[in-house]
């Protein structure tokens, strides 16, 4: 059946895209933290500025979830997502600041069948979460399982 | 926290459980991951997961409240005998975070971290830098959740 998909053959290794942008406020970087990871450097400026971060910064999970959301907005509710396996690897290079806006940069590295699961393909992406200024903030090493549009003869 | 110098490579930490609920896995899937198998339980069915399933960015962050609430209630401690308290974070990230089996309503899972490396910090001489792996495991012994995470942690004695 023809759809207008993303499939697991739609991915290349080498494939460039940006999705965003999201501006993230004071508000929200407090209100995750307060929920989530209640530390007083995403909590409150003054304990921030006495702590390594050195002023407020959204907490290192938040920037995950920003990304997982913009990736999702971006192409993932239009693709035949199945999940993900796991993360290779995170890595917080700047801090995330009340006010900034944020866009995440899309890199395609691997793509590979799955062995195991004809319907599936394994599509390895780096993400990198970059400001204004396209300073990146924190990059991300992950897997999507992606279903495929033809499922492939046994 | 602890100081830097009063930790071991081996030291386990036990933050307590979390449970899965309906309305808790719905409701942080419509914020930050709303795939359809996390927010709509009639689509999550005939998904190949069969049922409803927690993002694991939930099953991520359930740990990190636990955990952070299990240090505050250790600094609590500490301080109440008068012992100062060590500073830590930030984080430089973490690696090799699998979830290896989908968390469903109904599932309660018990989160916990061991230490396995710790090294003197080149750039923040104050600090150690400590790396753990933790884990979370549900109400039948299967592992929903692993990592290895490296943080600043404060040294009691300040190298030059």
């Amino acid at each position: 059946m023809p759809t207008t998909k993303l499939h697991f053959e739609d991915f290349e290794p080498g494939a460039v895209a940006v999705y965003g942008p999201r501006l993230v406020t004071r508000e929200e970087i407090v209100a995750f933290a307060a929920e989530f990871d209640p530390q007083p450097m995403h909590l409150d400026e003054a304990a921030a500025s006495a702590t390594l971060l050195g002023g407020l910064g959204a907490s290192g999970w938040h920037v995950c979830c920003l990304l997982m959301r913009i990736i999702a907005d971006g192409f993932v509710l239009n693709s035949s997502s199945m999940g993900s396996p796991g993360i290779d690897e995170v890595r917080w290079h700047k801090p995330l600041r009340p006010g900034t806006q944020i866009r995440v940069r899309s890199t395609v590295l691997e793509c590979r069948p799955s062995k195991s699961r004809p319907e599936m393909g394994l599509t390895k992406f780096r993400y990198e979460v970059i400001d204004e200024a396209d300073i990146c903030l924190m990059t991300m090493v992950t897997t999507a399982m992606l279903g495929r549009r033809h499922e492939a003869q046994p | 926290m602890k100081f830097f110098e009063d930790i071991q490579v081996g030291d386990a930490f036990d933050y307590g459980r979390y449970t899965f609920t309906a309305e808790n896995i719905k409701a942080f899937a419509m914020r930050y991951d709303p795939q359809t198998f996390h927010v709509d339980e009639a689509a999550a069915e005939r998904s190949h997961f069969g049922a409803l399933v927690a993002s694991g960015w939930h099953t991520a962050l359930a740990w990190m409240r636990l955990m952070v609430d299990y240090r505050r209630r250790m600094d609590e401690a500490m301080l109440a005998r008068g012992e100062p308290v060590a500073g830590i974070g930030p984080a430089l990230g973490f690696r090799e975070l699998k979830w290896p089996t989908p968390v469903y309503v109904g599932d309660t899972v018990a989160y916990r971290s061991e230490v396995i490396e710790l090294r003197p910090s080149n750039s923040r001489p104050k600090s150690g830098l400590m790396t753990f792996r933790s884990s979370g495991v549900n109400q039948n012994g299967k592992p929903v959740l692993s990592l290895v995470s490296t943080t600043f942690l404060e040294r009691r004695e300040k190298s030059p």
